[in-house]
C-alpha cells in the first residue's frame, strides 16, 4: 500500500484525480481540503436578533432574547478570561481600521496597572457618520440592552471604571432608547456599584455629541468627549496610556463592543467558526444604493459581495450586469468595478488585496445611470465640509480636491489635470494626524483607477463643445488677449493623448 | 467648512473686467464671527428654566467633577432646545458660567459644531441630506421639492413666515433608508417626491406626519420580505457554553 501510494505522488496532481482507485487510498496520501463557501448564517447564529425593531427593545424584550443571561457568571470569570475570549474569537474592530479587538482591550492591563490609581474608561463609539453606514443605528434602537452589557463585559475586561457611549447628536431616537436602557439597568441592579450582583462597580453614561463627521476618530471623540473642539490628538500618547480626562481609555465601535457578551456566552470557538482565518465572525452590512431592496443585515463575514446583494437585496437594479461599481466600506475606500465585484469576498484580506477596504460593511452599490464621478466629487464635497481644519494638507487638500473633482464632472479641465488631481492626493495621503486625509484621498485615487477613460471622456467632450481649457477651468475663448497671460497655464498645450494602460 | 449648502458649480468668471486692487469677498452661509445686534447680543437674558435647571446639574454630574466642561455640548444643546432651536450669545455665556470656563472655550465649541445654529430658525427645521448615498437615490429632486413647496427658498433660508428653515446637510447615517430628511428630531425616510410634498403640506397645515420609512417598512428591513430573521428569536441560554445555559 505504502509503494502505492510513494508512486502515486510522482504523478503530477491533476492528473491524479482521474486514476479511479483513489477511494481504496488510506494513509500517507494528500486530499485537498474541501472549497468552504461563506455566507448563509442561520437564524439561530445572528447576535443581532432584533435590529428591524420587531421586538420589545426594553429590558424584558432583551432578557427574553438572552440578554443580561448570567451576566454575573462572565464577570466573575475575570478580565484575563474575557480577554483571552475575545482574542480565541478573531473579532476584529468593526469600525474600519479591523485592529484585533483582544489585543487592543489587553493593551489596558499593563503589568502592574492595579498600582495607577487613576479612573480607567471605556468610551464606545457611536458616531455614527461614514456616509453609507447605518449598522450602529440599528444596533441602539433595536438591541440597546446588548450595548449596555457590552459595556459591563467590555469593561469588566479592561478593569475600566465607567463606560461613555458617545453617541452623534442627530440620532434622538437612537439616544433615548440607549438612555432608557441605561436606565432600566440600573434599576434592575445590572449596573453600579454592584453590577449584577458580581462586587463589580460600574458606570454608564451617555453623551450625546453635535454633528461633526470627524468625532468618529478615537482621539477627535476624546477631545470632543472632554467638551472640546473635535479636533484630533498626536499619537503617542496612545488613548490606553492618557485618553479621557488624561486617564487610561479604549475607544471601540458599538457592534464590536455589543457583540461582546454573546461571544462569551456561545465561545471564542463559536465565533471564530464563521468568515475566513483572521476574518472571523459575523457582521451587520448595510446596503444602500440602487439595489432593489436596501437593508441592514447580519451575515457571516467573507460572504461574497455578489452573494450578499441577491441574496438579501434582491440584486441589483436591471440584473447584475446592469452594474457600475460598488463602494463596499463606506465612503471612505476606493471604488470596485464589476468585474472586481463579482468575485471579491467581504472581509479584510480579500477588499485589501483588491485594493479596497471592508471599513464599515456600508456597501453602496451603483448601477450604469450614476454619473460616478459626480458621486465621488459629492463625496470630495463631503470630505471639505468635515475636514476640522487642523492640518494643513487636509484642510487645504480637501477644498483642492472638491474643486477639481467639480471640475472633472463638467470635464472643465486638461487630461493633464487628473495626474496632478492624483498627485494631489498623494501629498495629502498620510501627512495628516488622522485618517481623514486618506479617506478623502482614496475615493478619488479608486475613481481614478478604475474609471479613468470616462473621466478623460467627459474632458474631451467638453473641450469639444467648448475649446481648450486652462489648468483651473478657464476656457481659453475668455481670456482677455489683452493681458499678460503667462504660457505655462496649459492654454496652447497640445492635448496628449490618455497614456496607454 | 459650510460650502457644501453653496451652489455646487464652480462659478468661473471671466476675469477682464477685474479691477486692479480689488479682490473677491470670500463667501460663506455662516460667520464665525459674532457681531452684537438687535435680536443677539449678550444683554438679552437667558437663564436655563427650573427643569431644565434640574437637567442641566444631571448632565453635569455625569462628568468627574474638575472635568465640568465636558457637559458643555449637552449643555448647549439643552440651551438651544430651550431658546427656540438656535444657540444665542447669551445661551453660550450662560452654558460657560455653568461650567466655569472662560466663554471663549464655549464659542469655540459652537462654531466647531453643525447643530449649533447660531441664527435664528423656522419653527420647523428641514434638513435635508444629499450626501451620495442618499443622491443616488434622487435626493435632489427631494431638495427641490422641499424648496419649491416652502414657496421658492432656498437652501439655508428661511420661510418669511418664520415656521419652516430649509438645510441640507451631509450623511444622518440612514443610508439604506435613502432619501432622508429631517424635521426637528424625526427622521422622514424612504423618502420619494410625492411622500416628500405631501410631508411638508402636513407640517404647513400643523399637524405631525408619523416619522420613519414612508414606503410601508418598518424600519431597514427587506421591503420585499425579510431574508433573515424569519424565526422567533432564541431565548436566554440557548445555544450557549454548557456553564451559561
Amino acid at each position: 500500500m505504502l509503494s502505492v501510494a510513494s508512486s502515486l505522488k510522482s504523478i503530477p496532481r491533476p492528473a491524479r484525480a482521474k486514476l479511479g482507485r483513489l477511494s481504496a487510498r488510506s494513509f500517507a496520501t494528500v486530499t485537498d481540503p474541501p472549497v468552504r463557501r461563506y455566507g448563509g448564517l442561520k437564524d439561530q447564529d445572528r447576535i443581532f436578533t432584533n435590529v428591524f425593531c420587531k421586538h420589545d427593545h426594553g429590558l424584558k424584550g432583551a432578557q427574553s432574547r438572552g440578554d443580561w443571561h448570567k451576566t454575573k457568571d462572565i464577570l466573575l470569570k475575570g478580565d484575563s478570561w474575557i480577554i483571552q475570549t475575545m482574542k480565541d474569537s478573531g473579532l476584529r474592530g468593526r469600525g474600519g481600521a479591523g485592529f484585533p479587538s483582544g489585543l487592543k482591550w489587553s493593551f489596558m492591563n499593563k503589568p502592574g496597572w492595579e498600582k495607577d490609581p487613576r479612573p480607567r474608561y471605556l468610551v464606545v463609539n457611536a458616531d455614527e457618520g461614514e456616509p453609507g453606514t447605518c449598522k450602529d443605528r440599528e444596533i441602539m434602537r433595536g438591541d440597546p440592552h446588548k450595548l449596555i452589557e457590552g459595556c459591563l463585559v467590555a469593561g469588566r475586561g479592561m478593569n475600566a471604571t465607567a463606560a461613555y457611549i458617545y453617541i452623534r447628536g442627530e440620532f434622538y431616537q437612537e439616544a433615548s432608547h440607549v438612555q432608557q436602557a441605561i436606565n432600566e439597568a440600573y434599576a434592575a441592579g445590572l449596573l453600579g456599584k454592584d453590577a449584577c450582583g458580581s462586587g463589580y462597580a460600574f458606570d454608564v453614561y451617555l453623551h450625546r455629541g453635535a454633528g461633526a463627521y470627524i468625532c468618529g476618530e478615537e482621539t477627535a471623540l476624546i477631545e470632543s468627549l472632554e467638551g472640546k473642539q473635535g479636533k484630533p490628538r498626536l499619537k503617542p500618547p496612545f488613548p490606553a496610556d492618557v485618553g479621557l480626562f488624561g486617564c487610561p481609555t479604549t475607544v471601540a465601535n458599538v457592534e464590536t463592543v455589543a457583540v461582546a457578551p454573546t461571544i462569551c456566552r456561545r465561545g471564542g470557538s463559536w465565533f471564530a467558526s464563521f468568515g475566513r482565518e483572521r476574518n472571523q465572525g459575523t457582521k451587520l452590512f448595510c446596503i444602500s444604493g440602487h439595489v432593489n431592496n436596501p437593508c441592514v443585515v447580519e451575515e457571516e463575514m467573507s460572504i461574497p459581495l455578489k452573494e450578499l446583494v441577491e441574496k438579501h437585496c434582491g440584486g441589483i437594479r436591471g440584473g447584475w450586469d446592469n452594474l457600475l461599481g460598488i463602494i463596499p466600506g463606506g465612503c471612505s475606500v476606493p471604488v470596485l468595478p464589476i468585474d472586481k465585484c463579482a468575485e471579491v469576498l467581504m472581509d479584510y484580506d480579500s477588499l485589501k488585496d483588491a485594493q479596497s477596504g471592508l471599513g464599515t460593511g456600508a456597501v453602496i452599490v451603483m448601477d450604469k445611470s450614476t454619473d460616478i464621478i459626480k458621486a465621488i466629487a459629492r463625496f470630495s464635497a463631503f470630505y471639505k465640509h468635515e475636514s476640522c481644519g487642523q492640518c494643513t494638507p487636509c484642510r487645504e487638500g480637501t477644498t483642492w480636491m472638491m474643486n477639481m473633482m467639480n471640475r472633472m464632472v463638467e470635464g472643465r479641465g486638461h487630461v493633464r489635470e487628473i495626474d496632478m488631481l492624483l498627485e494631489l492626493t498623494k501629498q495629502v495621503e498620510g501627512r495628516t494626524i488622522c485618517a481623514l486625509g486618506d479617506a478623502a484621498a482614496w475615493p478619488i485615487q479608486g475613481l481614478m483607477r478604475h474609471f479613468r477613460p470616462l473621466v478623460e471622456e467627459r474632458i474631451e467632450q467638453f473641450r469639444a463643445a467648448n475649446g481648450p481649457v486652462l489648468f483651473g477651468g478657464r476656457l481659453k475663448s475668455q481670456v482677455d488677449e489683452s493681458l499678460a497671460i503667462p504660457d505655462n497655464l496649459g492654454a496652447n498645450l497640445k492635448e496628449v493623448a490618455a497614456p496607454p494602460s | 467648512m459650510f460650502a457644501a449648502r453653496l451652489p455646487r458649480r464652480l462659478p468661473i468668471r471671466t476675469w477682464s473686467a477685474r479691477q486692479i486692487a480689488t479682490t473677491s469677498a470670500r463667501r460663506s452661509d455662516a460667520l464665525f464671527v459674532h457681531r452684537d445686534n438687535a435680536y443677539n447680543n449678550p444683554k438679552i437674558p437667558f437663564e436655563f428654566t427650573p427643569e431644565n435647571m434640574k437637567r442641566a446639574e444631571d448632565i453635569i454630574s455625569r462628568y468627574p467633577p474638575q472635568y465640568k466642561k465636558a457637559a458643555i455640548i449637552p449643555l448647549l444643546d439643552l440651551g438651544q432646545r430651550q431658546n427656540k432651536g438656535w444657540t444665542s450669545i447669551s445661551v453660550m455665556n450662560h452654558v460657560a458660567k455653568l461650567v466655569e470656563v472662560p466663554p471663549m472655550r464655549v464659542y469655540e465649541v459652537a462654531t466647531f459644531y453643525t447643530m449649533f445654529n447660531r441664527e435664528p430658525i423656522g419653527e420647523h427645521f428641514v434638513q435635508v441630506c444629499t450626501t451620495t448615498p442618499c443622491m443616488l437615490q434622487g435626493s435632489e429632486g427631494v431638495l427641490d421639492t422641499v424648496c419649491k413647496q416652502l414657496g421658492g427658498i432656498k437652501p439655508g433660508q428661511t420661510t418669511k413666515d418664520g415656521k419652516f428653515t430649509v438645510v441640507e446637510v451631509e450623511c444622518q447615517g440612514a443610508c439604506s433608508n435613502a432619501p432622508m430628511m429631517v424635521i426637528g428630531d424625526d427622521f422622514y425616510e424612504d423618502l420619494s417626491v410625492d411622500t416628500t410634498k405631501k410631508i411638508i403640506e402636513a407640517f404647513q397645515r400643523g399637524e405631525k406626519p408619523k416619522p420613519g420609512p414612508q414606503s410601508g417598512r418598518l424600519t431597514s428591513e427587506n421591503s420585499a420580505g425579510l431574508t433573515t430573521l424569519t424565526s422567533k428569536p432564541y431565548g436566554p441560554g440557548e445555544f450557549c457554553l454548557p456553564e451559561f445555559q
